[in-house]
């Protein structure tokens, strides 16, 4: 793309293909073909939703029936159902849902476009031993709440106390540090911790703290599983920008926060586009940490869709509803931002 | 700026404030739980009157796993070693000799990458060994074999068709902002949700290929009570989800890469193959690897598919460690539980670290 070439409207762009009729017909077929083909994997199990969940279950029993109206006679009654008659207890999930993955995705974006700005612009230098230190003061804190019964926030003070008074006591002593680098690399790596791992753990402190099935306990959990996502992303997008206009704010006296949300924020938006799509995503759909740390109130979506298949087998025509309500807000937001996606996404993948 | 010494103080504490909100959030959520997991793998949990204990039993909890009464589920059932399995692990061993021997001789060597390569050694050849004991007749999968299988198997199958697609969809087609919105779709869907449609869509009687299978004799073919066919929906399933992340990134990639020379390629006679193979896949392979990498780091929490699917069965068969340690704590074997979520995070960190300091840093030198 040269920058001479006057930007084509949309619709030309669609129907212009790049060298046209270049290709021998029997590849131009073949292509095709293949194109259609995937379409259609796409596409049916969508259809086979939509059209599910307007079956009655005699419909589902029968066999496969496949066109409204002239296999069967479609029904609105799983759409009544799930609407009209447990109206209620299908939006209480469905605001959690919206509340937990929006509260989620904006602070994870948030916070973590911080850090990934801080890390690209500003050189830190831990001292090794003061992490080692902390590593090891923190272990100890572990051990003494679970293994010796100590009250949790005893231990916690207690601990903090002597890693402070010890880190400043031995700072002069530690030498090797590490870089921005590495800060990013253990950033990152949270990434590849399995959730389950920590599942039990966070279940126990939410409870210790009151917290257990409420929106705050899942917006945590979710910010925190999703921050090496934004760290990655938001990292390379920042890196790829140049520092001339951060450098003429800072003449200028800008404050760092200043600059960094006035000046750099709106110049990184494609990356935050897609961050923020592929969070929201995760978030939306999150089922394990879902089934650990909610029960009723703070319940979401993904659990009210596998609770579909309780009691009286899976209730097809309800499911497909739900499904299908879960997949209109993010395609929406996905169709919406999709000129940013594939940018977004590529910057963090290329440079890493 | 009626503040400035104040102003000035919180500026010069910019550095902190805008890195410590992450680290501190990471410390709180994330390394903590990770070392009351490594303690609770470590312990026993026992309901007593009044509350639980949690009694230190030393590496017990791994060594049920490994070895003992739970070595089934886990590792799986051992088939008899063969000849073969004595070749084939001989011929690996070989390899790798051969490979360490390049590594030393090319100078460069460091402690740290020997070490990585040992360690990534001997848990390839362990989880090789173990493939070729639980694949024989007579063996049977266990938990991190089948996780391995949704891993390898999955991806790659994901990355060939969402790389095929790309291919597909950078040619001069009309409609390609159609397809493009079209082909991203299923990442969009709740996992949970995917695996209740194949459930629908693999009904073999009332599903909509009903048809289709009974023409082909298979009408009365449960693929839910056979392991192979079991674990072979889940993987199409986790695919048809995650082919289209595949797909977009590799298609901005391809587009990215200068035209002028594909076209220089092409005028010098180069048919389409060759134009693939030595000038787009160069140029893609530094995103290829790392679009795969991210793949694989979430390949291997990979749970809600086989849990809504088949529940995990027939039998364990289609068990992946998340699903284990999942069922495990919900029969209360917190112990055993934090024991299989640590062995995923060996297995999982070691290939995953494995695979970057091997592959995707090998493909960003040479592209650079």
């Amino acid at each position: 793309m040269t920058g001479a070439v006057p930007p084509r409207s949309w619709a030309s762009r669609l129907f212009e293909p790049r060298r046209l009729g270049r290709q021998a017909p029997a590849t131009r077929v073949l292509v095709y073909a293949g194109l259609l083909f995937w379409t259609f994997v796409v596409l049916f199990p969508f259809y086979w939703l939509l059209v599910t969940s307007l079956k009655l279950p005699i419909h589902v029993a029968d066999g496969p029936n496949y066109l409204p109206f002239v296999d069967f006679t479609p029904s609105p009654h799983a759409w009544h159902y799930i609407f009209v008659e447990i109206g209620r207890d299908t939006f209480r999930p469905y605001l959690n849902s919206v509340i937990i993955a929006g509260a989620s995705t904006a602070l994870a974006v948030v916070v973590g476009s911080m850090a990934a700005y801080a890390l690209a612009r500003i050189d830190y230098r831990p001292k090794l031993g003061t992490i080692g230190l902390f590593v090891v003061a923190l272990a100890a804190v572990v051990v003494a709440v679970i293994a010796f019964g100590v009250p949790w926030q005893l231990a916690a003070v207690a601990g903090i106390a002597v890693f402070v008074f010890l880190a400043r006591a031995l700072a002069g002593r530690f030498r090797r540090s590490v870089g921005n680098g590495d800060i990013l690399f253990w950033i990152i790596s949270q990434r590849i911790l399995p959730p389950v791992v920590a599942a039990i753990p966070i279940y126990v402190m939410f409870q210790q703290l009151g917290l257990l099935d409420t929106h705050l306990a899942l917006i945590l959990t979710y910010m925190t599983v999703n921050l090496p996502i934004v760290v990655w992303l938001m990292y390379d997008f920042f890196a790829s920008i140049p520092t001339d206009l951060e450098e003429s704010a800072q003449i200028d006296g800008a404050s760092r926060y200043r600059i960094f949300f006035d000046v750099v924020l709106p110049l990184a938006k494609p990356g935050l586009a897609a961050t923020s799509l592929l969070v929201l995503v995760l978030a939306w759909n999150e089922y394990l940490l879902a089934l650990f740390l909610s029960t009723v109130d703070a319940q979401t979506m993904p659990l009210l869709v596998s609770a579909q298949n309780a009691t009286r087998g899976p209730q097809w025509w309800y499911m497909s509803v739900l499904i299908v309500i879960m997949i209109l807000p993010v395609t929406a937001v996905a169709v919406a931002l999709q000129k940013f996606i594939a940018r977004g996404l590529l910057i963090g993948a290329v440079k890493g | 700026m009626t503040n400035t010494t104040g102003s000035e103080w919180l500026d010069r504490q910019a550095r902190w404030v805008f890195l410590m909100p992450t680290v501190l959030i990471i410390l709180t959520f994330s390394i903590f739980p990770l070392l009351v997991s490594a303690y609770l793998s470590l312990s026993r949990f026992k309901f007593v009157r009044g509350g639980f204990e949690l009694r230190y039993i030393g590496f017990r909890n791994y060594e049920k796993l490994l070895f003992g009464s739970e070595q089934y589920h886990f590792l799986g059932k051992f088939a008899a070693m063969g000849v073969w399995h004595g070749l084939l692990l001989g011929g690996l061993l070989l390899a790798f000799g051969y490979w360490l021997w390049r590594y030393l001789r090319g100078g460069g060597a460091g402690v740290v990458g020997l070490l990585g390569r040992l360690i990534f050694m001997a848990l390839a050849l362990g989880l090789v060994a173990l493939a070729s004991v639980t694949l024989a007749p007579g063996g049977a999968l266990g938990s991190l074999m089948v996780t391995l299988f949704y891993v390898i198997v999955g991806c790659s199958a994901q990355f060939l068709a969402g790389l095929g697609l790309a291919l597909l969809c950078a040619q001069p087609v009309v409609g390609r902002t159609f397809f493009r919105v079209v082909f991203f779709l299923p990442l969009m869907v709740t996992p949970v949700g995917i695996a209740y449609t194949f459930r629908m869509l693999a009904d073999m009687t009332k599903g909509p290929f009903a048809p289709v299978w009974a023409a082909f004799g298979l009408g009365d073919f449960a693929w839910a009570s056979d392991a192979w066919s079991a674990r072979l929906v889940v993987v199409i399933g986790d695919s048809w989800q995650w082919i289209p992340f595949i797909f977009i990134v590799m298609l901005a990639a391809i587009e990215n890469q200068p035209r002028d020379q594909v076209e220089a390629a092409e005028l010098d006679g180069a048919g389409p193959w060759r134009v693939f193979r030595d000038v787009t896949w160069p140029a893609i392979a530094p995103v290829a690897a790392t679009v795969m990498l991210i793949r694989v780091i979430e390949a291997f929490k990979i749970i809600d598919l086989p849990n809504v699917l088949t529940n995990g069965g027939p039998g364990i068969a289609t068990e992946s460690m998340t699903l284990h340690a999942f069922i495990a704590w919900r029969t209360l074997n917190l112990g055993g539980s934090a024991a299989v979520s640590y062995m995923l995070l060996f297995v999982a960190i070691i290939l995953c670290v494995s695979f970057f300091n091997l592959v995707v840093l090998r493909y960003r030198e040479h592209g650079r």
